[in-house]
């Protein structure tokens, strides 16, 4: 997508565009990984976490166009239909855009709530996409894993930056 | 804290990036479900998911190769085969409950052709994707294995689903316990018949608009009545687990339990289309005349 790809617009960042997609690639294995039971219900949306954490911290590479792509993506790995996860990893990208500045205001604990909310409204969009198109509705615990991906959120900075030697950008968050 | 100069802007803003993107992900999920036609993008975007899929899958895929290694090798082999040969003739048999049932004499009446042996093709099932949307499963064969949508799935002990969606590699098979997926059924023991649905939950489908005298009891075996021209009749489909009738409603409240599962083996058979049904009427066809004929022999 045109907003990974424009790297030569981007002073601010030392974050390579490779090493985004490649983290979106990584987190896209982790939502397809064969889970059961508590682990499945459990599991946060990697891929939503990641597209979260690039259009908060890198929004002008990874920003509705990527998440968009990324919806494609999940909605074949996941066999729903073509589109449901696009839809609310847009609206997702979008809120996260019109929040990002605001975000880095607090710390990184204090945002946990906020991205939770974050989460549950792109789950949201899942749950009313899924009612206008008259699919099975989930039990009310799949909205579990938006608390679970909250709860990730202050480790994922560390997470993203093992495999990085310099942290991207220090004042972010 | 992060600043965006103006100037690092481009394109349109958000909001009304945000309106496109809504709008195309509309369009899609339209085209996908009101039109089931999407020309190849699905299946593009399947080409760049498939190896990650595989990837995901890699662990398990080690552990079922480390496990298998502690038992001797010919007797995986022999194994394996006896499996598949085991499915291969239960796919057969399969058929043998519903004929015993079925009143032979009439369908001599009605002239029906005898009964087409059915081809199957064997395949496994490789994911089991997470979409609280939807029961589905994927298989390891598609449209290059000769996998056409509509196909039948069944296991060993019955019908698994249908395909309903086919790449070039995998293909996508929806559960009968799948929302509103509806299959035409028989009781084998007084050959009443009824649709039965899935309801959407793992393990229990419905038996709608049944009277609520209607002689049914529990444990009563539901078989495909083959009426639809896509089921092969005489698959073993559910067994009746509950009956609520209420005499405020007109319709029973039938629950039953599907007799085949995907959580029970890997393994199933696709069985091919069946091929020797007359056209609906109504629908364009080449020979009219006869159709006609054939549905006023139906009627008597």
């Amino acid at each position: 997508m045109a907003f990974i790809d424009s790297s030569k617009h981007k002073p601010l960042s030392n974050v390579g565009g490779l090493f985004i997609i490649l983290s979106l690639a990584v987190a896209l294995v982790l939502n397809l990984l064969p889970l059961h039971g508590i682990a499945l219900l459990l599991r946060p949306d990697c891929v939503a976490l990641l597209v979260l954490y690039w259009s908060i911290n890198q929004p002008q590479r990874v920003s509705m166009g990527a998440s968009f792509f990324m919806g494609l993506m999940m909605d074949v790995g996941d066999a729903s239909v073509f589109g449901q996860h696009a839809l609310s990893y847009s609206v997702m990208s979008f809120i996260a855009l019109l929040m990002h500045r605001r975000l880095g205001i607090f710390s990184i604990h204090k945002q946990v709530p906020q991205v939770a909310l974050l989460l549950l409204s792109a789950q949201l969009v899942m749950l009313l996409t899924g009612i206008l198109i008259n699919a099975n509705l989930p039990e009310w615990d799949f909205l579990l894993a938006s608390v679970s991906g909250g709860l990730l959120w202050p480790l994922l900075p560390t997470l993203v930056r093992i495999p990085q030697r310099r942290r991207p950008d220090s004042d972010a968050l | 804290m992060e600043t965006t100069p103006q100037f690092f802007r481009h394109g349109p803003g958000p909001l009304a990036r945000l309106v496109f993107f809504v709008l195309l992900s509309l369009l899609l999920m339209v085209m996908d479900t009101r039109f089931k036609y999407l020309p190849g993008i699905r299946q593009t975007v399947a080409v760049a998911v498939d190896p990650l899929q595989r990837m995901a899958y890699f662990p398990t895929e080690i552990f079922d190769q480390v496990s298998g290694l502690f038992v001797s090798r010919s007797l995986v082999d022999e194994i394996a085969n006896l499996r598949q040969q085991h499915l291969f003739d239960q796919g057969k048999l399969l058929g043998l409950l519903a004929l015993e049932a079925e009143n032979i004499q009439l369908r001599n009446l009605l002239e029906m052709e005898l009964r087409m042996e059915t081809q199957s093709t064997m395949a496994e099932i490789l994911y089991i994707p997470n979409d609280p949307f939807s029961r589905k499963v994927t298989l390891g064969k598609g449209s290059l294995s000769g996998i056409q949508l509509g196909q039948v799935v069944v296991d060993d002990v019955g019908v698994i689903g249908q395909i309903t969606r086919i790449y070039p590699w995998l293909s996508e098979v929806t559960l009968i316990t799948d929302k509103d997926h509806s299959v035409p059924v028989q009781l084998v023991r007084n050959g009443l018949r009824s649709m039965v649905s899935g309801i959407g939950e793992d393990g229990t489908l419905e038996l709608r608009y049944l009277a609520a005298n209607a002689d049914i009891q529990n444990g009563d075996l539901l078989v495909t009545s083959g009426i639809d021209g896509i089921y092969p009749p005489g698959l073993p489909v559910a067994r009746v687990s509950k009956i609520e009738s209420d005499t405020t409603y007109s319709f029973a409240r039938i629950t039953c339990i599907p007799a085949a599962g995907v959580n029970r083996n890997r393994q199933v058979l696709i069985l091919s289309p069946l091929p020797s049904i007359p056209e609906r009427p109504g629908e364009p066809v080449e020979n009219i005349s006869e159709v006609k004929k054939r549905g006023k022999v139906g009627l008597h």
